[in-house]
């Protein structure tokens, strides 16, 4: 089974950046459905911009491995979905390509920086979508438009092909309306790949199962604090109910170290993406630098015009934090932060299967109303841990709030995306049933 | 006032691909950006993968430099904007390099032994490099054919005291590179120095981008020659960078420019920590260029001299030992002091020279078939061929078709006399006691026999038939 697939979506909610209106599919355990890729996973012969001016017109030569391993199990790559630029953001604001609506309420931000996907897959227009999470960038839009989105363990999804923002921090996952989608999506991406050194041979091949009778889950105080809205605190308690009542026990834990979390993570990914973000120097693709400037100064001037400020301030940041003389009070420290989190989440992982709270603090906000950078950062504050302790995570609809989706998060031990796919697919059946 | 020279050495390590993509290293015969993928590219999404060639022969160096190893090394990015760096950060080695502290032996000035400590090496990638092309000033193209080649820096203490000891620890340094295979130099570029250098109490000078080691001593005496003439003159020596110009062997400043940066080193988060340390045990070490003298000398009973050229060069090393069974000091003195120089004469590689033939040469000698000036004839006339890309004749059938087998002193004394008779102030002088006169006509005679006779037996002959006063 091979053929085309015709794709001419209503994309009202700017979802896309690129979409491809025939797109070739074989067979294979995704034959002919249609996929969306977030626009930072590379694609052969499909522009690919990570939502920067500072990459238009770049065509990559070749496909991500996730990309290859989609096309090989027969899926249609339909199109590259909007994203805050290089995945700087949390609302899809920041993209050079204009904002994404939330389709659940399209005067709100469907999150981000995944918020194409998220919206692709909640206005249906796809079923399936890739999306990339370094601090919460398939969570957060999962909550916001009300679907499922997993990031997995670092080190188990293949990062070549995946344009760098944070090395250490990210990794591409699935994203979809189902668990059982997620799943699906996870056992076609999760396989070995050599040439991403961060890899781990950890094939992903699961079905998820509801029996979750025994699974204990440990409840940190930590996420039902202070900045997390009550009205969605109380939705993700209802929801871990409904897991207990599924034969899972609950039990409290603490993750003392989330206190330097974000600390901890904002010094580390704008210390990478420093460095990462600095190739963009019109010499090689994307935008052509102006010739007859010395080259010093024509860098200077692309990367001023053709960068947004959101990367210009995370590139700036993250050159302080590594400079001579800084290094050590901020790099360093953050490294120490990400340590001390990393054996918080081991040693709560000794006593439970899996760790539950909110996905975010709020219900989608509306757009344009987080222009502080600080207060769009703070909104990271319970996605940001797994990343730095290299979990997996998941983040499954529980509900709404004021008519807006609610996610209930999931984290797992490291490889043990079986286990909370299974708690997530037992609640969505429990909720069903 | 000493002076003091440390050095920086980067080598290109002779891997058949990249250090981190699969990409071939030899690109020399093949156009500009032609060995180049997403990875060397420095293309957005590419992951490097470590060669662990590369990494073998860094230990390899590691051990003979008889180095401490790391339990544990790790990638670091030196972050900084130029055309030529794809990533625009390189991937090399920080604060966890492969090894440190080692040694390497050389002579000093006054012919002793002595120490050059080694302070560490690492791994590192060469960036792509920059094409000026004539008459297009106005920009410049970069070729990333180079963007990616496995480099091994080595950088040693300020142990040398001369520009001399300087050039004789590189020699020391290529020779043990080449013995471990890790290293071809004849490739361009494949060694290039930075050497810091200062006389002693004064600020300390960094020489940059010193691309044959030959130049090393060029830069370095100027330098030297340089700082001294500034102090003699009551002047201070700036603490700076220095270029050195290859072709006018001069270094210019390169003001204070590359001082100012912040490369902001942090480790690699696209490459984990490599065990080092448990993988240096396994690695088996081939005899390196000390040893092998120290044995040619015991081993073959040949001179220091002798042992010391012969193991320069691996490759003469080796061919020396398929020579040397049936008479080493013969072979040593042919392959040393005759070959050595015949090659050079025609800026020929060792590796071009029939060993067999040369060992059939050797033979006729011991065997005084032919004499030593008969035996380089034959030796020219196989080196021609050779260099010509001609098929080598065997030694003995070229004694035979140019007729230089050695004549018995019988067979010339017609020749004698002739030479004698054409002669008689010579004749005259030699029996009026001039010891001179008798060279002279043996050097007459040996024309007339082109080298085919013993010039002592001729000397006898030669003595004898004047004395029987034979005209
Ligand atoms: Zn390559």
């Amino acid at each position: 089974m091979a053929g085309t697939l015709d794709f001419s979506p209503d994309d009202r909610y700017n979802a896309f950046i690129t979409t491809c209106s025939t797109a070739p599919f074989s067979g294979g355990a995704l034959a002919g459905i249609a996929v969306a890729v977030k626009d930072n996973i590379s694609t052969a012969g499909i522009e690919t911009t990570c939502g920067s001016r500072i990459l238009e017109g770049y065509i990559p030569p070749y496909d991500a491995y996730v990309v290859e391993l989609l096309r090989r199990e027969g899926a249609a790559i339909v199109g590259k979905t909007n994203m805050d630029e290089f995945g700087m953001g949390s609302t899809t604001e920041t993209s050079a390509f204009g904002p994404t609506k939330n389709p659940v309420d399209p005067s709100r931000v469907p999150g981000g920086s995944s918020g194409g996907s998220a919206a692709a897959v909640a206005a249906g227009l796809v079923p399936m979508a890739l999306g990339s999470d370094t601090g919460g960038s398939i969570r957060c839009p999962a909550a916001f438009c009300g679907v499922v989105g997993l990031k997995p363990t670092y080190g188990r999804v293949s990062r070549y092909g995946l344009i760098a923002y944070a090395s250490s921090l990210e990794q591409v996952g699935p994203m979809a309306r189902t668990v059982e989608d997620v799943s699906r999506v996870m056992s076609v991406i999760a396989r070995y790949d050599p040439r991403d050194a961060t890899m781990f041979d950890r094939p992903y091949d699961h079905r998820p199962s509801a029996d979750i009778g025994g699974l204990r889950v440990g409840i940190p105080g930590e996420y039902f604090g202070e900045g997390v809205d009550p009205r969605v605190a109380k939705k993700v308690r209802d929801a871990i109910g409904v897991i207990e009542d599924l034969g899972a026990s609950t039990v409290p834990v603490s993750i003392p170290g989330m206190r330097y979390a974000l600390a901890a993570y904002y010094v580390i990914c704008t210390a990478e993406a420093s460095s990462n973000i600095a190739r963009f120097d019109g010499v090689r693709y994307g935008p052509a630098v102006d010739t007859r400037k010395s080259w010093h100064e024509a860098y200077q001037d692309i990367r001023q015009e053709k960068l947004g400020p959101e990367v210009r301030r995370r590139v700036m940041l993250g050159t302080f934090a590594l400079s001579a003389g800084y290094a050590g009070r901020y790099y360093a420290k953050a490294l120490g932060a990400r340590q001390k989190i990393r054996q918080d989440f081991e040693r709560a992982f000794r006593d439970v299967d899996v760790i539950a709270g909110p996905t975010m603090p709020t219900v989608a906000f509306p757009l344009g109303e987080r222009t502080d950078p600080v207060s769009m950062y703070l909104s990271d504050i319970l996605t940001a841990p797994a990343n730095l302790a290299g979990i997996p995570a998941i983040s499954v609809p529980c509900g709404r709030v004021d008519g807006l989706p609610v996610g209930l998060q999931l984290m797992g031990r490291q490889f043990e995306e079986e286990r909370i796919i299974d708690a997530a697919y037992a609640y969505e059946q429990g909720v069903k049933a | 006032m000493k002076t003091i020279v440390g050095l920086e050495i980067h080598v290109q390590l002779a891997t058949a691909t990249k250090l981190f993509c699969g990409c071939s290293t030899d690109y020399r015969d093949d156009g500009p950006n032609t060995h180049c993928c997403p990875i060397c590219l420095g293309l957005p999404g590419s992951l490097p993968r470590l060669n662990r060639k590369a990494v073998e022969y860094g230990l390899l160096v590691a051990k003979a430099l008889d180095m401490r190893v790391l339990e544990e090394s790790d990638f670091a990015r030196k972050n900084y904007f130029y055309p030529d760096l794809a990533k625009a950060y390189q991937i090399t080695q920080s604060d966890r390099p492969l090894a440190v502290e080692g040694t390497v032996e050389i002579e000093d000035d006054e012919g002793h032994e002595k120490i050059v400590r080694i302070t560490r090496v690492h791994l590192e990638e060469d960036p792509g490099r920059l094409v000026h092309v004539a008459g297009a000033s106005k920009y410049s193209l970069v070729d990333y054919n180079r963007s990616g080649i496995p480099l091994l820096e080595i950088v040693t203490e300020p142990d040398m005291r001369s520009p001399q000891e300087a050039r004789r620890f590189l020699n020391k340094l290529r020779t043990i590179l080449e013995y471990l295979g890790v290293f071809d130099g004849e490739r361009e570029g494949a060694l290039r120095v930075d050497a810091n250098i200062s006389i002693e109490g004064s600020a300390r000078v960094e020489v940059k981008n010193i691309s044959s080691y030959k130049g090393v001593e060029k830069a370095l005496t100027f330098e030297a020659t340089r700082q001294r003439n500034l102090l003699r003159r009551g002047q201070t020596v700036a603490r700076e960078t220095r270029h050195f110009m290859e072709g006018r062997g001069i270094t210019t400043s390169a003001r204070g420019k590359e001082e100012a940066h912040d490369y902001r080193y942090f480790p690699d988060p696209d490459l984990g920590p490599i065990r080092v340390a448990d993988r240096v045990a396994a690695i088996d070490l081939p005899e390196l260029p000390t040893a092998r003298k120290n044995r040619f000398m015991a081993q073959y009973g040949i001179s220091l001299n002798h042992a010391r050229t012969l193991t320069g060069d691996p490759r003469l090393a080796d061919f020396y030992e398929h020579v040397a069974p049936a008479d080493p000091i013969l072979a040593a003195t042919w392959a040393a002091d005759i070959l050595l120089g015949e090659l050079n004469y025609r800026n020929m590689s060792i590796a071009a020279v029939p060993a067999d033939r040369i060992r059939e040469l050797l033979a006729l000698l011991r065997a005084e078939t032919i004499t030593d000036a008969a035996g380089v004839q034959v030796l020219r006339e196989m080196l021609d061929a050779c260099a010509a890309g001609r098929p080598c004749e065997k030694p003995a059938d070229i004694v035979k078709r140019e007729g230089l087998a050695r004549a018995t002193g019988d067979d010339f004394v017609a020749i004698v006399q002739a030479v004698i008779a054409s002669n008689p102030q010579a004749v005259e002088d030699y029996r009026a006691g001039k010891k001179g006169a008798l060279n002279f006509i043996v050097g007459q005679v040996m024309k007339e026999t082109r080298g085919r006779a013993d010039p002592r037996e001729l000397g006898r002959i030669v003595s004898e038939c004047i004395e029987k006063g034979g005209v």
